[in-house]
């Protein structure tokens, strides 16, 4: 058992990133994310932790300076959000062809224009395809413990990936909650320190990197595809011996009264939280509603989602991010959509778009995301528009 | 003081591969080959993406006896300084011996230096870290098909700057970005320049960098057959006429003091160096002679900074 300390969910990730050792950090300061380096910061500052520092002068450079620092073989830390996060964009694509490990972290925040600090999914959705390994936590306990799993599971030899984890800006970057720390020695005996990756070395020359013409992209990017198929195996495996070392238990979907459900919300983040207080009330009220929440976004838990979803009648997906113009208008809502479809399954969708930049999420929003549900449950067409949940209209 | 070296004394390792695909007489080859020679094998090249990347690593070849690597276009420095960082912690940490003096240098054109990756540039030289940086510069971008840089020089054509009724090639009515100038505002204990066409200077000034701890920058002159619209065998031609002529100066800028390390007594007119390249055959006299000035203030900076006429006039 390790001490239970008051946490914000960025202190809390610096301490599990502390616990892991890395040897390379490297960030840029953004909000709602700063907060994670500066304790990282002090921990070197302090000679608590052994790691080299690099104050870079943009996030595209601390990328940069990860993805040198993995290809000799560091273990290499950095966190960043919105705006951050974008100008990382061509480099997380680069980092998961190259195939070299890393975890980042990021504290999710609205994506500008008009540029707004608060929390929303829009800078998270918008590196889906990057072939990033992405978790996304509820809790800061899980913020933290995201760390110890996401390092074992970029390192681990079938995979060898970069992942992110995740937490709400805000809500849980700067909220407190008691967080369990684990002993480093346990943390690295769960995320051993192992050389599992081709590495830039003098003695052993290679050349990382290449041009993929197109005689050799293509099978760039399938080798991707397999890996992360591997990555689901591990991330599994993982959280098993997670549960066993450390007692608390994670797989890729939360589940919550679905099993005589009729009507289910699907989404991400911290305020399935709330969903789940206002399903305690509203089951009080007979109302046979349950929820789900997404952990591992990808790769995508697909098959845990048909069968947690397989017996209820309408689905409402939530999103925190827009994507104009899309047939769902969230990546969520098409992803789970697809898997129902692709499994055959006869449970009907229709989707959410909610707190965009920080808008409140109130049980009030979740009232009106159950009542849509009610109204719709026996209607065989469902508006394919999605609900703008606390937007004025 | 030690004899002077020849290309006999150099070492004859060969560390860039044979059958690369640089254009022939291609002077970046020939700088990669002797910033390797004076690395020796203890070294990890980070490349920007530029015509020296695409056309020495098409998978599953690779010209590179070292190890290599690239990763975008703006970011070789970024990348040499995260890789620079791992070393120094795995060795305090003993997961490489401590012994081990392996070196790290970013090489990039002169797009991925002075334009997209000036940024990532000036945090590597800011930091400190212990990086050596060199630009080899074609001056304009040659990888995309010759389109103008920030350091395409006065008059030259390129095909974004080409020559019609109202442009007449490059437009900057001064003298390009000072690369040199940029490094040691960043206060680096080593900067400078070089050529191909001088390859003993050039491997002794990647020998001296690298025996100097922190961030250096040396800026490469790399004629570029296509796109400065000459002959293969011409080339080092070119490049020695660069520096016979003033367009060039071979100098080194060390703890404050500056030295010329190639000398010219005697300068030839400009006019003989942009006349052997089609990029400047639109020129007219009245053309040449203001980039003949230009050369000329050049000069005349230099001397005074070395403090002493190193580079002499034009021979009447």
């Amino acid at each position: 058992m390790g001490k239970v300390l008051p946490l914000g969910g960025n202190y809390a990730v610096a301490y599990a990133v502390k616990a892991c050792k890395p040897d390379v950090i490297t960030a840029y300061p953004i909000s709602p994310q700063t907060t994670i380096v500066e304790r990282l910061s002090e921990f070197v500052a302090n000679g608590e932790l052994d790691a080299e520092f690099l104050h870079v002068e943009s996030e595209h450079s601390a990328l940069s300076v990860a993805i040198g620092a993995a290809a000799v073989g560091a273990r290499t830390y950095s966190a960043t959000c919105s705006q951050g996060l974008a100008l990382m964009n061509e480099l997380l694509y680069i980092m998961s062809y190259i195939r070299l490990p890393m975890t980042l972290t990021i504290v999710a925040r609205a994506l500008s224009a008009p540029i707004n600090i608060w929390n929303d999914h829009s800078d998270f959705m918008s590196v889906m395809d990057a072939g990033w390994i992405m978790m996304m936590s509820a809790s800061n306990q899980e913020a933290y413990d995201e760390i110890l799993l996401a390092y074992r599971i970029a390192e681990d030899p079938r995979v060898l990936l970069p992942v992110i984890t995740s937490m709400d800006g805000y809500i849980q970057s700067h909220v407190v909650e008691p967080v369990e720390i684990v002993d480093d020695e346990e943390a690295l005996s769960f995320a051993p320190k192992r050389k599992t990756w081709v590495t830039l070395d003098p003695d052993k020359p290679v050349t990382m990197g290449p041009v993929g013409d197109p005689s050799w992209y293509f099978e760039f990017k399938r080798q991707l595809w397999e890996a992360m198929k591997e990555a689901r195996t591990v991330f599994d495996e993982a959280t098993a011996e997670f549960a066993k070392k450390f007692g608390r238990s994670y797989s890729a979907i939360e589940t919550y009264m679905l099993d005589d459900a009729e009507v289910a919300i699907v989404g991400m983040g911290s305020f399935m939280g709330t969903i789940r207080a206002y399903i305690d009330r509203a089951r009080r009220d007979g109302i046979k509603v349950g929820a789900l929440r997404v952990k591992l976004f990808r790769p995508f838990p697909s098959e845990d989602i048909v069968k947690a979803l397989s017996n209820v009648k309408l689905v409402g997906v939530m999103d925190r991010a827009l994507v104009p113009g899309s047939p769902t208008g969230g990546v969520l809502h098409s992803d789970v959509a697809c898997a129902i479809k692709q499994a055959g399954l006869d449970v009907r969708t229709l989707g959410y778009i909610a707190g965009l930049g920080g808008r409140l999420l109130t049980m009030d929003n979740v009232k009106q995301m159950i009542d849509i549900l009610l109204k719709y449950k026996d209607v065989k067409e469902v508006p394919k528009e999605p609900f703008f949940i606390g937007v004025r209209e | 003081m030690s004899k002077p070296l020849t290309v006999w004394d150099l070492p004859k390792e060969e560390y860039l591969a044979p059958g690369h695909r640089m254009c022939q007489g291609c002077a970046a080859a020939v700088i990669f080959r002797h910033v390797l020679k004076a690395a020796g094998k203890d070294v990890i090249i980070s490349m920007p993406t530029c015509c020296g990347e695409i056309t020495s690593t098409v998978y599953p070849q690779t010209a590179w006896r070292v190890p290599w690597i690239h990763v975008a276009f703006e970011n070789a420095a970024a990348v040499a300084s995260g890789i620079s960082a791992a070393i120094e912690a795995l060795k305090r940490k003993g997961e490489i011996p401590k012994d081990k003096d392996i070196k790290v240098i970013a090489i990039g054109g002169d797009g991925g230096t002075f334009d997209i990756g000036f940024q990532a540039l000036s945090g590597t030289l800011e930091r400190g870290d212990n990086v050596l940086y060199i630009c080899y510069d074609n001056e304009a971008y040659m990888n995309t098909g010759i389109q103008r840089s920030g350091a395409t020089p006065l008059g030259a054509w390129t095909t974004t700057t080409p020559v019609g009724k109202v442009w007449r090639g490059e437009w900057r009515p001064k003298k390009r970005k000072d690369l040199v100038a940029v490094a040691i505002a960043h206060n680096v204990p080593y900067a400078a320049t070089a050529n191909p066409a001088f390859p003993i200077d050039l491997y002794s000034k990647v020998k001296k960098a690298l025996s100097i701890r922190g961030p250096k920058l040396i800026h490469v002159l790399s004629s570029c057959v296509p796109g400065w619209r000459i002959e293969p065998e011409k080339s080092i031609e070119v490049a020695r006429l660069a520096v016979l002529t003033g367009m060039w100066i071979n100098y080194e800028y060390e703890n404050g003091i500056y030295r010329v390390t190639t000398p010219v007594p005697k300068r030839k007119p400009v006019k003989e160096y942009l006349r052997m390249q089609g990029r400047f055959r639109h020129l007219t006299d009245e053309d040449i002679k203001k980039i003949q000035e230009l050369v000329d203030a050049e000069v005349e900076r230099i001397n005074k900074l070395v403090g002493k006429e190193v580079i002499g006039p034009v021979e009447g």
